[in-house]
C-alpha cells in the first residue's frame, strides 16, 4: 500500500508498505529518516520516540497505514531551521549525556515534549517523564543534568554555556 | 595525592594543560553533534541500493540432533533469493574468540536454545520472516546437559562436546580450569590458625550486556571477490581473524568499517551476524543487511557467567584474615568464548582487594546446553565480588565489627603481593577508597510529612505510603585487571597525520579502535592536542586499514591505544622537530610544540609549524605493547599474569519495602582511583554506568533459563534499571598515577561494575536482616527467606 | 494481509462483519508488538484511530461513558475525579509514550490477566459495562460476564468495543501493582479496590493473579457485612486490624496464580494480601475524614 504523510512538515510518501509495517520501519527503511532507533520493537525502550500529531508516542508501535495524511516530527525534525542545534540537543551534549547515543533520539524527543509542558520540571517529574526511556550507557545521571540545563536556558530565555 | 569529587555539570574545570582540550579537559565528543542529530550511522541504519535482508532460523531445543533440514519450500518464496545451511559454506565451519569449538551454521547437532541453523536472504524483512519459517527441521530432541551436576557427570549425562572433538586442554564438560595455590594453601593446619571462620554458598544469575543497538550490519561484496562489512563490534581485526577462513578469503579482502556502534558492554566481542551477512553476500552476489530484532539478540550473544560459589574465610579475633579456601563454577554454556580468560579473571581476583596469606581457590568453566556465556563487563571479577564481598560482610557481624574497618583492616596497598606471587606496583588505595566512600554525606532520611510515591519502591505503582519502608546503607570495595592477561600481547595501533590545512596544523589520528560509546574518540583527540600543540583533529573512521586497536573491553582501549596514539604523535612530534633542526639548526634542547608552534622553553618561540610543515604530511604508525604478563600455573596459579588492577568502593543506601520485597536504591556512591582523569567528564560518565548496571545485576536484571531454554527473551521480562530506579550516583575520583601506564593512567569502566552491586545487596540485608545468597535479589527472596 | 481504514463507526463494524477475523488496531501497544514478532498474522487489520468517538468520553454524573480509545495520559489528567481507581492504573501503564496511545479498549480486546485496567474496572462495581457492537447492534456486557480465559474475552466475532460504561466514583477507590522494576513494568500481581458507600458495598478486582482478572468475591462480602454489621459506613470509625487482615486473607484465597518468569505463585498470594490490607486501609481512612468532616 502507499502511505503519504507529513515528516518533519515536509511531505512524504512511502510505496510498497506492507500492510505489517510499523511507522518506525517506513521512517528508518523508506523516508530517508533514520535518526529514531530500533532497539527493542515493542514499546519497552523508548528510542524510536517521535511526535505524531504532536504527541510523543513510540513509532515502532504505529502501524504505518495509522499516519496516513498525520503529521510526524522526528528527532530530525529538532534543530533549528538553519540547522543549528535546538536547545535540548546542545544541553545533551553539553552535559555528556551522550555516549553510544542510541537511547539519545528517543530521549530528545520525550525531553522536548516534557519541556513544553513545563519548562522547569521537578526531579521527580523528570524521572517520570523519562521512564519509557531506557539508556543503558551513562547511569541517567547526566540525562538528568542535560535536561535540567536544558530547563535553565529555556527559562533564561537564552543559551548559556558553562 | 589529589582528589577530585566530579559530579553532574559544576565541575568541569580543566587541569594545567596548554590545550584546555588536551588531556585532563572535557572537551565535547567529536561524534555528539550527529549524534544528537539523528544523523550519527549506527550499524542498523546501514543501506544501500538492491540490498537484501538476511535472517536465521534458530533452533527452538537446547540439545538436539538435526536428522534432515529441507530448504526447498523456503527457496519458492518470492523475494528469497538464497536459503543456506552448514553445507553452503566455502571454507572453515568453526570458529571462536579464543576456540574454535563454534559451527558457522549448526552441523548435526544442536548445542543450545537459539542455536542458527539456516541463513534466508530476501528483499523484506517479512519475506525473510515467512521463508525462515517455510524451512522444515526435523530434530532428535535430546535432554539438555544444563546443571552442574549434570555437567560434571558426563558418563550419565553424556557431552555438550564429544571429548575427541577438543580443541583445547578441555576434558569431561569442563571448558577450562584454573586452580590457584598460596601461602600454605588451606590446610587442616591453617584452619587451626583461625579464631572465626565463615563460609557460605553464592550464586549469581546470568546477566547480559543488553546493549540497545541492535546486533547488525551491511556485507557488500566486491569486484575483487573480496567482501566490505559495516558493521559494529568491539574489535574488527578479530573479528576479520574469524571471519576470514569461514569466508575462504585471505583477511586482506575481508575489510571491516566500523558502523555506529550501540554500545557494547562485552557482548560485541564475540562474532554474532558478521559471517552470516557475509556468507549471503557471497552467495547472492548482492549487499545484504541483517539486523537483529531484540528477542534475536537475546539469543544471538553471549551473556555474562551464571556462576555459583563456596567460600569459607578464617581470620583471627582481631580480624585479620588468615585464609581464603574458594570454588567458583561458571556456567559457559555450548561454547568456548571467552570462558578460559573469565575463568582466569575469578581464579586470580577471586579473593578480592584483600591482603590473605593463604588462599586455595579453584575455578572452572562448565560446557552445557544452556546459553553461551562469554564476555560482560567485568568478567570473572564480577561474580567474585559478590561471593568474598559478601563474606566479609558475614565475617564482620561474626566478629562484631564494623564492615569498613574490617575492609581497610586487610586492604591491600602498594607493595603487596597477590596469591599469584604478583607484586602491586602502583598505587591501590583500597582502604582510602572506603574512608572517603564512607566520609560522603549521607543523603537525607525519608520525608514521611511530604512523601512522592516516585520516591518510593514501587514508585507510581502505588504500593506503599511509607508502610514497610526500611533503609539500609551496604559497602563493598572491588578489584579488576586492566587489559588482557596470562602472557598474551593485546598491543594497539595508531596513525597520526600532521598537516597543514586551510593555513593551519592539522592532526589526523587513524586507528581500529571501536568506539562503543565510551569515548575513546574524544580522549583521542586530546592526546593529540596535547602532544602536537594543536587545536584541530580530526578522527578517521575506524577500519582494517590500519592496524589492530585490540578490544574495546578490559578497561583497556584508553591504556592501550590511548598509549598508541600518544607514542604516534611523540614520534611525528620528534620528527617536525628535527625537521625544524636540520632547517634552522636550532641548537636547544628544550624544543616542544604548544599553540600551533614550535616553542623553546627558554628561548619562547622560534617558528609556526606550518613553516615546518610546508606542504609536506608527517604521517607516522606506531604500535603501542603494554609490559609482558605470564600464564598462570595450572595448578599453583603463581605468575605476574595482569597489566594493572583497579579499585573501586561503594556505598548503596537503599530503602526496602519489606513486606512487599520492593527496593529503591536511594543513593550509590563511587570512589575510584583512575590514575589520570583524561577526561573527566567521560570518567564521571563510565563509572555512573558501570555502577547503574551493576544495581540491575543487583536486583533486577537476570535471563530465566529452564531445561536450557530462554524465558524471557524480551525488554518485556529482562529488565534493566529505567531512570526511575536509579538515583543519583554521586563519584568521587582519586589520581594516583601509575608509574607503568601512558599518563599514570588507569583503566575505569569495569572496577564499578565489579564493586557496586555487593553494596546494594549489603545495604539490603542491612535493611531487612537476610542472608541474601543469590542475585539478582528478587521480591520474593525479600518475602520468603528467613533471616539469616 | 489487508488493512482497513474505515472513517466512520458505520464503516468498522461493517468491515468488521466483512473481515471477522481483521485484528483491530488503536493504540497499537499490544498489535504491534505481536506484528514486529511475528506472533501472528491476521488477515486484515483494523485500523479505528480515524474514529474520533472512540476518544471521547462523557460523564452524565453517575456513569462515565469512556471511548475504547481514550488514551491512558488523558484517564490520568482529566478522569481522575470521577474515576479515582482507573486513573491510578492508567498511571501504572507501560511509558508515559504507551499511555498516549493505550486506551482501556485494547486492555479489554486484549483480555490479558496482566491489563492494569481490569482489576480498576471490576472494583468500580458491578455495574460497569463493555459496549460491544456489531452491524447486529449493540450489547451492553456486564463487567463480571466479559473475561472468559487467558486473553480471551465475550466480544463475538464481528463485535468491536466502542465504550465501557463506569459509574462515577461515590467513595475513594485505589489501585496497587507489584513490579519487579519502579517503573515501565508488567503487572506480577496488581489489585484495585473501591469503596461505594452509596449502595453499601465495595469492589475489589485482582490481576495477573488466576487465568483471568477476577473478583475476591468473599472478600467483598465479608467486608460488606463488616461495614454494615458494625454501621461503620455511617460511623467511620476505625476498622481493627483483624478485620483488615481478614480482608487481606480472603483476597489472597481468591487468587489462583502459577509461577512464572516474573514470579512465583506463593508470592503472588502474599503481595496480594499485603495490597489488599493496604488499599482498604488507604480508602477507609480517606472515607473517615470524608464523614468526619462532614459531621
Amino acid at each position: 500500500m502507499r502511505v503519504t504523510f507529513t515528516a518533519n512538515g515536509k511531505p512524504v510518501e512511502a510505496d510498497d508498505v506492507w500492510e505489517g509495517e510499523s511507522l518506525l520501519y517506513v521512517l528508518r527503511e523508506r523516508v530517508g529518516l533514520p535518526g529514531s532507533k530500533n532497539a527493542c520493537e515493542q514499546g519497552e525502550c523508548g528510542s524510536c520516540t517521535v511526535y505524531l500529531d504532536g504527541v510523543p508516542v513510540c513509532s515502532c508501535l504505529v502501524a504505518a497505514g495509522q499516519v496516513q495524511d498525520r503529521e510526524v516530527r522526528t528527532v530530525e525534525g529538532l534543530s533549528e531551521e538553519n540547522g543549528e542545534l535546538g536547545l535540548v540537543q546542545q544541553a545533551f551534549i553539553d552535559a555528556g549525556a551522550v555516549q553510544c547515543g542510541f537511547c539519545t533520539p528517543g530521549l530528545l524527543v520525550q525531553t522536548d515534549a516534557l519541556l513544553e509542558r513545563d519548562a522547569q520540571p521537578s526531579d521527580n517529574d523528570i524521572r517520570e517523564a523519562l521512564s519509557g526511556n531506557l539508556c543503558r550507557c551513562t547511569g541517567y545521571e547526566k540525562i538528568m543534568d542535560a535536561v535540567r540545563l536544558a530547563s535553565a536556558r529555556k527559562c533564561s530565555g537564552k543559551a548559556v554555556t558553562e | 595525592m589529589s582528589a577530585r569529587t566530579i559530579q553532574g555539570q559544576k565541575n568541569l574545570q580543566n587541569i594545567n594543560q596548554a590545550s584546555k582540550d588536551g588531556i585532563g579537559g572535557s572537551p565535547l565528543r567529536p561524534d555528539g553533534n550527529l549524534k544528537v542529530k539523528g544523523e550519527f550511522a549506527y550499524s542498523s541504519d546501514m543501506w544501500h541500493e538492491d540490498m537484501l535482508w538476511g535472517m536465521a532460523l534458530r533452533s527452538p531445543h537446547p540439545r538436539a540432533n538435526i536428522l534432515s533440514v529441507d530448504i526447498s519450500e523456503a527457496l519458492k518464496v518470492p523475494g528469497v533469493y538464497a536459503v543456506l545451511t552448514h553445507e553452503d559454506i566455502p571454507g572453515a565451519k568453526y570458529y571462536g574468540l579464543e576456540i574454535k569449538d563454534q559451527p558457522a551454521l549448526a552441523i548435526d547437532k544442536i548445542r543450545y536454545h537459539g542455536e542458527a541453523i539456516a541463513l534466508v536472504a530476501a528483499d523484506h524483512p517479512e519475506t525473510a520472516r515467512r521463508a525462515v519459517k517455510k524451512i522444515v527441521v526435523e530434530y532428535e530432541v535430546l535432554t539438555p546437559i544444563v546443571t552442574e551436576e549434570q555437567c560434571l557427570d558426563p558418563q550419565t549425562h553424556g557431552y555438550v562436546h564429544e571429548p575427541h572433538e577438543y580443541k583445547s586442554h578441555a576434558y569431561g564438560n569442563i571448558c577450562h580450569e584454573q586452580k590457584l595455590v598460596s601461602g600454605l594453601g588451606v590446610t587442616d593446619e591453617v584452619r587451626a590458625l583461625a579464631d572465626v571462620i565463615v563460609s557460605g554458598d553464592y550464586e549469581v544469575g546470568m546477566q547480559d550486556q543488553a546493549f540497545l543497538g541492535p546486533e547488525s550490519g551491511l556485507a557488500v561484496p566486491a569486484e575483487d571477490g573480496g567482501i566490505d562489512l559495516y558493521i559494529a563490534t568491539q574489535w574488527l581485526h578479530v573479528d576479520r581473524e574469524q571471519m576470514a577462513p569461514v569466508l575462504d578469503l585471505p583477511e586482506e579482502k575481508v575489510r571491516l568499517t566500523l558502523a555506529g556502534v550501540g554500545g557494547a558492554f562485552g557482548g560485541r566481542e564475540d562474532i554474532s551476524m558478521q559471517i552470516h551477512a557475509c556468507l549471503l553476500a557471497q552467495h547472492t552476489g548482492k549487499p545484504v543487511k541483517i539486523v537483529y530484532a531484540r528477542d534475536e539478540s537475546f539469543y544471538g550473544h553471549v551473556h555474562r557467567h551464571p556462576a555459583r560459589m563456596h567460600y569459607e574465610h578464617g581470620a583471627t579475633r582481631d580480624g585479620k584474615l588468615v585464609f581464603a579456601d574458594c570454588r567458583i563454577v561458571l556456567d559457559g554454556g555450548a561454547y568456548a568464548s571467552a570462558s578460559p580468560a573469565v575463568v582466569g579473571n575469578a581464579a586470580s581476583l577471586g579473593h578480592g582487594p584483600y591482603v590473605i596469606p593463604n588462599v586455595k581457590m579453584h575455578a572452572i568453566a562448565l560446557y552445557s546446553n544452556n546459553p553461551s556465556c562469554g564476555a560482560m563487563r567485568g568478567f570473572g571479577a564480577v561474580q567474585a565480588a559478590f561471593g568474598y564481598e559478601s563474606q566479609m560482610d558475614k565475617l564482620a557481624v561474626e566478629l562484631g565489627m564494623d564492615p569498613v574497618e574490617l575492609r581497610q583492616l586487610n586492604a591491600m596497598s602498594e607493595g603487596d603481593f597477590m596469591p599469584t606471587g604478583q607484586q602491586i606496583d602502583s598505587p591501590a588505595p583500597v582502604a582510602d577508597l572506603l574512608r572517603r566512600a564512607k566520609e560522603m554525606p549521607l543523603p537525607p532520611p525519608l520525608d514521611t510529612e511530604h512523601l512522592d510515591v516516585r520516591q518510593l519502591p514501587g514508585a507510581l505503582s502505588n504500593t506503599s505510603h511509607g508502610e514497610g519502608i526500611v533503609r539500609g546503607v551496604g559497602y563493598s570495595v572491588g578489584i579488576k585487571n586492566v587489559g588482557f592477561s596470562e602472557g598474551f600481547d593485546d598491543y594497539s595501533t595508531a596513525r597520526v597525520r600532521l598537516e597543514v590545512i586551510g593555513g593551519e596544523p592539522v592532526a589526523m589520528v587513524h586507528t581500529a579502535m571501536a568506539e562503543v560509546g565510551q569515548g575513546g574518540v574524544t580522549v583521542h583527540a586530546q592526546i593529540a592536542r596535547t602532544e602536537l600543540g594543536v587545536e584541530q583533529v580530526t578522527i578517521h573512521p575506524a577500519n582494517t586499514e590500519v592496524g589492530s586497536a585490540g578490544s574495546t573491553s578490559a578497561s583497556r582501549q584508553t591504556y592501550m591505544t590511548g598509549g598508541a596514539v600518544k607514542l604516534a604523535a611523540e614520534a611525528v612530534r620528534r620528527e617536525l622537530i628535527e625537521k625544524g633542526r636540520r632547517r634552522y639548526g636550532w641548537a636547544h634542547k628544550d624544543i616542544t610544540l604548544a599553540g600551533g608552534k614550535v616553542v623553546s622553553e627558554s628561548a619562547g618561540v622560534l617558528v609556526s609549524m606550518v613553516d615546518v610543515l610546508g606542504d609536506e604530511a608527517i604521517d607516522l604508525t606506531r604500535e603501542h605493547h603494554h609490559r609482558p604478563t605470564q600464564a598462570f600455573d595450572k595448578e599453583t596459579g603463581q605468575g605476574f599474569g595482569h597489566v594493572q588492577y583497579t579499585f573501586c568502593a561503594n556505598r548503596a543506601v537503599v530503602d526496602v519495602d519489606v513486606e512487599l520485597g520492593l527496593v529503591k536504591v536511594v543513593e550509590l556512591t563511587a570512589v575510584q582511583d583512575v590514575g589520570k582523569a583524561l577526561n573527566p567528564l567521560s570518567v564521571v560518565g563510565q563509572i555512573q554506568g558501570g555502577c547503574t548496571q551493576a544495581l540491575g545485576l543487583a536486583v533486577m536484571e537476570e535471563i530465566i533459563v529452564r531445561d536450557g531454554k530462554v524465558r524471557n527473551a524480551s525488554f518485556t521480562d529482562y529488565l534493566i534499571p529505567t531512570i526511575l530506579d536509579t538515583p543519583p550516583i554521586p563519584v568521587e575520583i582519586l589520581e594516583l598515577p601509575d608509574p607503568n601506564a601512558p599518563y599514570g593512567l588507569r583503566g575505569v569502566g569495569e572496577a564499578p561494575t565489579v564493586s557496586a552491586t555487593p553494596s546494594i545487596v549489603a545495604a539490603i540485608r542491612n535493611a531487612t536482616g537476610l542472608a541474601l545468597t543469590r542475585i539478582p535479589v528478587r521480591p520474593e527472596h525479600l518475602t520468603t527467606e528467613q533471616p539469616g | 494481509m489487508e488493512f482497513l481504514r474505515p472513517a466512520t463507526w458505520d464503516e468498522a463494524l461493517a468491515a468488521k462483519a466483512e473481515y471477522p477475523t481483521a485484528l483491530p488496531i488503536s493504540g497499537g501497544t499490544d498489535v504491534m508488538v505481536e506484528m514486529n514478532f511475528d506472533v501472528h498474522r491476521p488477515s486484515a487489520i483494523l485500523d479505528l484511530n480515524r474514529i474520533t468517538e472512540l476518544t471521547e468520553w462523557s460523564n452524565d454524573g453517575s456513569v462515565v461513558k469512556l471511548g475504547a480509545s481514550v488514551p491512558y495520559t488523558r484517564i490520568i489528567d482529566e478522569l481522575s475525579g470521577p474515576l479515582p481507581g482507573l486513573a491510578l492504573a492508567a498511571h501504572t501503564v507501560g511509558s508515559p509514550q504507551i499511555r498516549n496511545r493505550g486506551g482501556v479498549g485494547g486492555n479489554l480486546g486484549g483480555a490479558s490477566p496482566a491489563g492494569d485496567a481490569h482489576p480498576a474496572l471490576l472494583a468500580a462495581g458491578r455495574d460497569v459495562f463493555v459496549e460491544a457492537a456489531s452491524v447486529r447492534g449493540t450489547r451492553m456486557i456486564p463487567i463480571d460476564e466479559f473475561y472468559l480465559g487467558v486473553k480471551r474475552n465475550s466480544l463475538a466475532a464481528d463485535e468491536l468495543i466502542r465504550a465501557v460504561h463506569i459509574p462515577v466514583a461515590d467513595g475513594p477507590q485505589q489501585f496497587s501493582k507489584i513490579g519487579t522494576r519502579n517503573a515501565m513494568v508488567i503487572a506480577v500481581c496488581a489489585f484495585g479496590f473501591a469503596l461505594h458507600p452509596k449502595n453499601g458495598t465495595v469492589g475489589t478486582g485482582i490481576g495477573s493473579a488466576a487465568p483471568t482478572p477476577r473478583r475476591a468475591v468473599e472478600a467483598e462480602e465479608y467486608l460488606q457485612g463488616v461495614l454494615a454489621e458494625r454501621g461503620l459506613w455511617e460511623s467511620g470509625d476505625l476498622l481493627g486490624a483483624e478485620v483488615i487482615q481478614r480482608f487481606g486473607e480472603l483476597v489472597k484465597a481468591a487468587a489462583s496464580p502459577i509461577d512464572d518468569v516474573r514470579g512465583t505463585a506463593d508470592y503472588r498470594r502474599h503481595s496480594l494480601a499485603v495490597m489488599a490490607r493496604r488499599t482498604l486501609t488507604w480508602c477507609w481512612t480517606d472515607y473517615s475524614k470524608q464523614i468526619r468532616s462532614a459531621a
